[in-house]
């Protein structure tokens, strides 16, 4: 098993670190993983982008030409990497900002109001962990139990608040989904 | 032992401190700029540490030609053109027999280039890059593994053998993240006599590579010359993947090798019987190994994201004896491991064997 997710969105929507935690997580459960961030001439408030790997077997490549999953949380990630996907592959998008439909027909399509969600819940800035807990919910990549402990373990010694509030933005985006299926 | 997961820049800026590296100096450069950056936090906190951002990469490597000198574990690093500015300190350190660990995190050229991984620094690491008649020991890794390990073993080589090290690897190795175990580095064996912190009542010490008479200058080369041929007799290394049965081997270094292996994985689910020949050290390079390996195998193809570098040293390894493709993606291209598998499909034929015009 090979599975290549891309994670796009603008920089300071949490990417990296969605991606940072999963590959985090996919460690703990015994996986090789690589994770690669988007290096180099970049724009303040571009995008930011990052590619993880997560295998049973050694890992050739961290980049993804043809990736498995992509998960978008701004329009411009959405039309920069929708084309990449695999056909069959799962397309995860922030529907709260990106207003644009997805061009592909042949990918599972999974919209997500994450940054509302987020909102609901108090704090915007959960969206991205939002975001997860959906993916999380329909990749099954990692056990919501790994994925969360190795969340708390990235963010580093961050207030015990903001642990709660994250716990409480995954099992949103974990549950929205369940009620929509 | 506990996994932990890092960024390449990272894992090699924590196995040198492990290993005892109290000294930095550098110049910022993308891709390899998180050395510097945990250098600076680490060795803030270490005893003795000292961490300078120079005003250029010649000052720098000249500020670990003196932490050598007096006996700092000393280590730089840089991505391609800053290396090629470090060239005149390597060759002065060559010379002078000092140890030091110098990081080359290669990106695309030449001149200044771009900032994605390649390959095309091979030349300049192995065969001299700075001027005079030396050699320094470079070592290519291709994991975060190796990163680590690699960047231990090579201070103690260092030492072992009062050279230069080079670890010579690329942007996406730097800036990529992977588990890494950090294992217990080996005391340092560093004779006190080595060391330049005042000859108190005894004899003066000098340490120079300014050698006016030629006579005294060829003596100093051939007892250069007789140390790097004990490193090439004791110090090669290199991994084999799938190589037993093999009937073409991939022969690639660092990421390529990584897409290499990538690579075989499909090409043996096609039906061909396809292995790898993973050079460890670039210098000294492999050479009786490949040439060994040659005896049962006929076919060669090497893989660089370059033009075509490393391939020089697998046609000295072989002379002749098989047929050595080669496949090519310079300017930092990172070709997929299903392009190289198609490419290798393309060139080799089963009974003519490897066929190339290059």
């Amino acid at each position: 098993m090979m599975v290549k997710t891309i994670f796009s969105g603008f920089g300071g929507q949490g990417v990296l670190m969605m991606g940072y935690a999963l590959a985090h997580g996919a460690m703990s459960a015994g996986y090789h993983v690589t994770f690669l961030p988007a290096y180099g001439a970049e724009v303040r408030g571009g995008t930011a982008n990052c590619t993880v790997a997560v295998s049973d077997d050694e890992i050739a490549s961290p980049i993804a030409s043809k990736p498995d999953n992509i998960v978008v949380l701004n329009a411009p990630s959405l039309l920069t990497f929708q084309n990449r996907l695999a056909p069959g592959g799962a397309l995860f998008l922030n529907s709260s900002i990106i207003a644009v439909e997805p061009s592909r027909h042949d990918v599972r399509i999974f919209k997500i109001p994450s940054s509302e969600l987020a909102e609901k819940l108090g704090n915007p800035r959960t969206a991205n962990t939002v975001m997860m807990g959906a993916f999380l919910k329909i990749t099954g990549l990692v056990p919501p139990d790994i994925f969360l402990s190795s969340m708390e373990t990235v963010m580093g010694s961050k207030k015990k608040s903001v642990i709660e509030i994250n716990h409480k933005a995954f099992a949103a985006g974990y549950e929205f989904l369940k009620i929509a299926e | 032992m506990n996994k932990v997961l890092m960024q390449g820049n990272k894992i090699i800026g924590e196995a040198a401190i492990r290993a005892g590296c109290r000294f930095y100096a550098g110049y910022p450069i993308t891709p390899q700029n998180e050395i510097p950056e945990y250098m600076s936090e680490r060795l803030r906190q270490e005893e003795g540490g000292v961490f300078i951002q120079s005003e250029s990469e010649v000052a720098a490597i000249h500020m670990v030609i003196g932490a050598s000198a007096a006996g700092a574990r000393a280590m730089t690093s840089s991505s391609s053109p800053g290396i090629s500015l470090k060239q005149e300190g390597i060759s002065s350190m060559a010379a002078c027999e000092l140890p030091a660990v110098i990081i080359n995190m290669m990106r695309g050229g030449p001149g200044l280039g771009n900032i994605s991984a390649a390959q095309g620094d091979y030349f300049q690491a192995t065969k001299g890059g700075g001027h005079g008649d030396y050699r320094i020991i470079v070592l290519g890794p291709d994991s975060a593994q190796e990163l680590a390990d690699l960047t231990m073993e090579a201070f103690d080589l260092a030492d072992r053998y009062r050279t230069p090290v080079m670890i010579l690897a690329d942007g996406m190795m730097g800036q990529m993240m992977e588990p890494v175990i950090f294992k217990t580095p080996k005391p340092r064996d560093y004779p006190e006599s080595f060391i330049m912190k005042g000859a108190g009542a005894g004899k003066s010490k000098i340490i120079r590579g300014l050698i006016l008479d030629p006579l005294d200058m060829e003596e100093h080369n051939w007892t250069l010359d007789r140390k790097y041929q004990v490193i090439a007799q004791n110090e090669t290394r290199h991994e084999l993947y799938k190589a037993d049965d093999a009937e073409l081997i991939l022969v690639a270094y660092g990421t390529g090798a990584r897409i290499a292996k990538g690579a075989i994985k499909r090409l043996r689910d096609l039906g061909l019987r396809a292995g790898l020949f993973r050079p460890i050290t670039l210098w000294p390079f492999p050479t009786n190994e490949l040439r060994d390996l040659a005896k049962k195998i006929e076919n060669f193809l090497v893989f660089e994201m370059s033009t075509g570098k490393m391939v020089e040293d697998v046609r000295l390894a072989i002379q002749g004896r098989a047929r050595i493709g080669f496949h090519g993606r310079p300017g930092g291209v990172v070709p997929t491991p299903v392009e190289l598998a198609n490419v290798v499909m393309r060139k080799y034929d089963r009974k003519e064997g490897i066929i190339d015009h290059y």
